[in-house]
């Protein structure tokens, strides 16, 4: 051979093992943890020991601290769910956030047009099938034109989420206490209508047992029933799931209305549990960090506890550490895209091996 | 109706010149196969690229040199986003990751970095001065022909801009001559259709994508940079560029992949995007204003849907967009 091999070349590996695809995400994440430490180092000039015991007092250092820990992780996983289904099929929903923000916005319109007129034990149960009908409706149109006529869903749910956004903004003015104030405060702070109870007495606790319920059903609908499986056909196939005679349509349609509706379900938890109030900031850019929540499980609903529990935990501690040092709170996004980047790069070294020049000529021989 | 035309039109036009890089670039992008979701994020590095450039610049000396106030805000926010296109690159072509979701990271990625730069940029310098203004340097960007005021309306409509909203025409002008007259531009199409096929007739796949998207990146980074640097002058507020990032993704197929109609596509939709503040409410319903906000994306959906539904041939999508290339998996 007159031309000189390539120094290694690429090569597709068969399943490896799960303790050493979970090892090689370990490594990832351990690199990337490392250069979010040297990074707040330069930046703020602590030593990289402190950075670490701050990053993890910001998520657990109170009790206090460690409860809105676990809410916004349950919070992040029910939208993470929520896009799951969607993602199976190869229909990349990033309209979550437009799909949580009109769910709140539903469970506010509730709260403050039926507040004074519904008794609690009523006006919940409206509240509830309001938030998840707003959802499941802002999931169906996109849907509804993918499946007619293949209209581009990221695109199309994307826009989608302006569209809310600027509807919120439109009824915080119609809404606005007091008038020329722009926003709309606690809503029914006297009456407390419409607040989702408490329960055990915490006020954190429902949305974290919300999402335990919506973890669980969720592995079953994908695994252990006919739509799980109608999904999983459709997101490897569309020609083979027709072959066999599923719907494609139908179950485009199907699950993003199921999609819509959780998100539906976190905007409610969002404006009646947790903020009583609603802002076009409502869902925070978590429909974004959802899918890659989602994705970096590989939409394994169990595996979606630990990475959202990862982002959120980074988050909360990039807050304390920018808090501290009077830094931009940004500085999260900036260690959650490092650990994003580590993670999707070590993807290829689960999926693909380097052989090097010498290593092949031995097989050859 | 003249007066009114002639107030609105500049605006709309200034308006829009960060969404035509930002769709150049993305179009640049798409036709290697890339979907890069990215841009927003890549947008917002190359603002604050060229604000930290000339941030320091105009801390470090009291004289300023015109050219030198100008090349460094632009090298920095060249190399910035340059930077961002190679990262995309090296995971979705090297490292053959999903393209989505590598997009999404970067865009929180590079919002993060561009608030967090923006909003600690003072505090990390050690500088005393209150805000980031860089109104010198802002001035040179937005300098216009001085004999353009003496033109009438002919002045306001055509010249009254910063060199960079030229350039930004200029750029769309010669990505569209690209790619439908050059043989590197007809490779490059057929890397973005079918990668496969330009991989057999000896075209280096990889290097295409790679060269289309950086370049693509470095083009939309020049967006986020006249934003500051012309359209805010010179002043840094954290997520005022907003959401026109994903506009520029939108304009992408809003103009079925042609940066030639992107030049009059982004002033439109420049003008879409402040339309509400001449569509009369009354003082008592300033609301609707906020419903006006809307058109933009709500034009966009119904075109998206009324491209799909009259599905031509020649109005697709490259053929293999999104999707990563591998060669052993023929």
């Amino acid at each position: 051979m007159n031309k000189k091999e390539p120094f290694f070349h690429i090569v597709k590996r068969d399943a490896l093992p799960w303790y050493q695809s979970v090892g090689v995400r370990a490594i990832a994440i351990v690199l990337a943890l490392v250069l979010c430490g040297i990074l707040t180092t330069i930046t703020t000039g602590i030593d990289p020991i402190e950075v670490y015991k701050s990053i993890f007092a910001g998520a657990f250092g109170t009790e206090r601290k460690t409860w809105i820990t676990l809410q916004n992780l349950s919070i992040l996983l029910l939208i993470a769910l929520a896009l799951t289904p969607a993602f199976k099929m190869k229909f990349w929903n990033i309209g979550g956030e437009g799909q949580v923000l009109i769910g709140g916005l539903a469970a506010g319109a509730c709260m403050i047009c039926l507040g004074d007129k519904l008794p609690n034990p009523v006006l919940i149960p409206v509240m509830v099938l309001a938030s998840i009908a707003a959802g499941a409706f802002w999931g169906f149109i996109p849907a509804f034109f993918k499946a007619k006529w293949n209209t581009n869903e990221t695109l199309s749910t994307l826009m989608m989420n302006y569209i809310a956004t600027q509807l919120v903004a439109f009824y915080t003015i119609v809404w606005e206490v007091p008038k020329g104030s722009g926003k709309i405060g606690i809503i029914n702070q006297n009456s407390n209508a419409g607040w989702l109870p408490q329960i055990f007495g915490s006020k954190y606790l429902l949305s974290i047992v919300v999402a335990v319920v919506v973890t669980l059903l969720m592995y079953i609908y994908l695994n252990y029933s006919k739509h799980g499986y109608e999904i999983s056909v459709v997101g490897e196939s569309e020609n083979t799931a027709k072959y066999v005679g599923i719907k494609v349509e139908k179950v485009i349609v199907r699950t993003m209305i199921l999609s819509g509706a959780i998100c539906g379900l976190a905007g409610l938890l969002l404006v009646g549990g947790i903020n009583h109030t609603i802002t076009t900031t409502l869902a925070g850019g978590q429909g974004f960090t959802g899918v890659l929540v989602s994705w970096m499980a590989k939409f394994n609903p169990l595996t979606m506890v630990f990475s959202s529990f990862l982002i959120i935990f980074m988050d909360r501690g990039a807050g304390e550490i920018s808090t501290a040092f009077g830094l931009n709170h940004s500085y999260a996004d900036i260690l959650t895209g490092i650990i994003l980047f580590f993670i999707i790069g070590c993807e290829f070294f689960i999926s693909y091996k380097l052989q090097f020049r010498k290593k092949a000529e031995k097989e050859v021989q | 109706m003249w007066n009114f035309l002639l107030a609105f039109i500049p605006r709309a036009i200034v308006q829009g010149v960060p969404l035509l890089y930002g769709s150049t670039g993305e179009i640049i992008t798409q036709k290697s196969g890339n979907l890069n979701l990215g841009i927003p994020g890549v947008m917002y590095v190359g603002a604050i690229s060229g604000v930290i450039g000339s941030f320091l610049y105009e801390n470090s000396t009291a004289n300023l040199n015109p050219m030198l106030a100008i090349l460094i805000p632009m090298l920095c926010c060249l190399l910035g986003s340059l930077l961002m296109g190679l990262l995309y690159c090296f995971l979705t072509v090297t490292l053959r990751a999903n393209q989505n979701v590598t997009g999404l990271a970067m865009t929180t990625f590079g919002v993060g970095f561009g608030n967090f730069f923006g909003g600690s940029l003072i505090k990390l310098v050690d500088s005393d001065v209150p805000s980031i203004a860089l109104s010198a340097t802002s001035s040179y960007f937005s300098k216009s022909l001085p004999f353009a005021s003496k033109l009438g309306w002919f002045g306001k409509l055509f010249l009254s801009y910063g060199f960079l909203a030229y350039l930004a025409v200029a750029i769309a002008l010669a990505a569209s001559y690209f790619l439908n007259h050059t043989r590197k531009g007809l490779h490059l199409r057929a890397v973005g259709e079918n990668p496969n096929t330009a991989d057999a007739v000896g075209i280096n796949v990889s290097r295409y994508k790679y060269v289309a998207t950086c370049v693509g990146c470095m083009i939309a980074g020049l967006g986020g940079l006249y934003y500051v640097m012309d359209y805010a002058c010179g002043v840094w507020s954290n997520d005022a560029f907003g959401d026109r990032g994903w506009l520029a993704i939108a304009l992408v197929i809003f103009t079925i992949w042609r940066p030639n109609l992107s030049i009059l596509a982004s002033f439109l939709f420049g003008g879409l995007y402040i339309i509400y503040l001449y569509i009369p409410t009354g003082m008592d319903h300033m609301e609707y204003q906020e419903l006006y906000k809307m058109i933009p994306y709500v034009v966009t959906l119904v075109v998206l849907v009324v491209t799909s539904v009259r599905s031509k041939r020649e109005n697709q999508p490259p053929e293999s967009l999104g999707v990563p290339y591998f060669r052993e998996e023929r």
